[in-house]
């Protein structure tokens, strides 16, 4: 017989060595993320996936599993400092989500439809970010970027060619290319990279893809975030 | 016994930097509209052609603020108006015309009227009646504050239906799954 813990009220069994993230997914239970993924070594810098660990935050992706933790998530309390914290992802960037090829597909917006965010909140920031058009069949769209690092892990551990690095500190923050000149085309990054795959968001896009799957049956609309961990409900549902 | 009729509430509506697209949407909700016009009248609105807003219930804005104008009449609907609405992506993120923002006014003004191909003898336009335009679009919620937003480009008619009838019956404005979009 496995471990146990409690999550919102739930006993959740996990394996030695699951974090709390890895022991809820495989229970079931939706924890709000964008930067991680289950195939990759867990970064812990989107603080969506915070949760309180016998009364204190941490984020869920990064915290081991232990016997007995009371971990809550899914309450009024964390999804409002979610919801404030992908507002801040919103206004930092420029997401124009009507002129973006990733909508629908989107974690970012499925994030935020599935937290109720109805408005950004917050002053915008308008950031000048020019995109890297170069490469002749990917986009990188800088604007969109909310430095989840997911191209940076990808790119390192698993396509072993380290194209992508995040840059500067704090506000300063970016995503950079791995090339003197600074630009993609000048990489040997591939189409079938990781790195190309993973984007949770539209920044690095496949040129002459425009509109493959219409609008109205991407990733999201059939169902919301949530509802792509099997077993979940969404958030809201009471 | 007579009837006593319900009084209706006032609801304005405007576009200021929009396209008019959620007002076609707001006219998408079809025979509801006779629904509608049976609990609200309206006020300053394109339905009606009224030019000024008067005291109101419910303010709908569609479209940010691109010039000085947009600006005055916010500012009156937010005077006139005890609820004010965002409706629409421009109104609550400051949408297409947004995108504008990381250039320089200057340089757009002299590409569109001056350096064009097909241009002769181009000028800035400069008549004082011209409402002069901001250096950045904003979205209205960076001006004035405001109660209610409905995201979408544009938003659908279910959606913005929705939140008038939540509205209208005294609770807080909800979107689940398939009504809440910013596309």
């Amino acid at each position: 017989m496995s471990d146990t813990f409690t999550l919102d009220g739930r006993e959740i069994p996990f394996e030695p060595g699951q974090t709390i993230m890895q022991a809820a997914l495989a229970a079931g239970v939706y924890i709000p993320r964008l930067c991680y993924h289950p195939e990759f070594k867990p970064h812990g810098s989107c603080k969506l996936c915070t949760v309180k660990v016998n009364g204190r935050h941490t984020a869920s992706c990064t915290y081991k599993a232990a016997p007995g933790l009371q971990v809550e998530s899914n309450t009024e309390e964390l999804n409002t400092e979610r919801r404030t914290l992908v507002q801040m992802l919103f206004v930092e960037g420029n997401h124009f989500c009507p002129s973006c090829e990733k909508s629908g597909d989107c974690q970012l917006q499925a994030t935020a439809y599935e937290l109720g965010m109805m408005s950004p909140h917050f002053d915008h920031f308008f950031p000048d970010r020019p995109v890297d058009a170069s490469h002749p069949d990917l986009l990188l769209e800088f604007n969109r970027c909310i430095l989840c690092s997911l191209c940076v892990r990808a790119s390192r551990d698993v396509d072993r060619k380290n194209v992508f690095a995040l840059a500067g500190r704090g506000i300063h923050s970016h995503l950079i290319v791995n090339a003197a000149s600074g630009r993609l085309a000048d990489t040997n990054v591939a189409l079938e990279d990781k790195a190309v795959q993973v984007c949770p968001v539209g920044v690095i896009l496949k040129k002459r893809r425009g509109f493959a799957v219409p609008i109205g049956q991407r990733t999201y609309d059939a169902a919301p975030i949530s509802g792509h961990v099997q077993g979940s409900a969404s958030l809201t549902e009471e | 016994m007579d009837v006593v009729e319900k009084k209706k509430l006032k609801v304005a509506t405007t576009s200021l930097a929009g396209c008019f697209g959620c007002h076609m949407s707001f006219l998408d909700i079809d025979e509801r509209l006779f629904e509608l016009v049976q609990r609200v009248e309206f006020d300053r609105s394109p339905l009606t052609d009224i030019k000024e807003v008067g005291p109101c219930d419910i303010g709908i804005i569609e479209g940010g603020l691109c010039n000085a104008e947009n600006v005055h009449v916010l500012k009156e609907f937010r005077r006139q108006c005890k609820v004010l609405i965002a409706m629409g992506a421009c109104a609550v993120n400051g949408g297409l015309p947004a995108q504008r923002n990381h250039l320089p006014l200057t340089d757009i003004l002299s590409e569109v009227y001056l350096s064009s191909p097909g241009l002769g003898n181009g000028l800035i336009p400069n008549d004082p009646e011209l409402p002069l335009p901001l250096n950045q679009v904003h979205p209205i919620h960076e001006v004035v504050k405001v109660d209610v937003f409905i995201p979408g480009c544009p938003p659908s008619g279910d959606a913005i239906w929705k939140v008038l009838t939540d509205l209208l019956s005294g609770q807080d404005p909800r979107l689940g799954h398939g009504l809440i979009h910013y596309d």
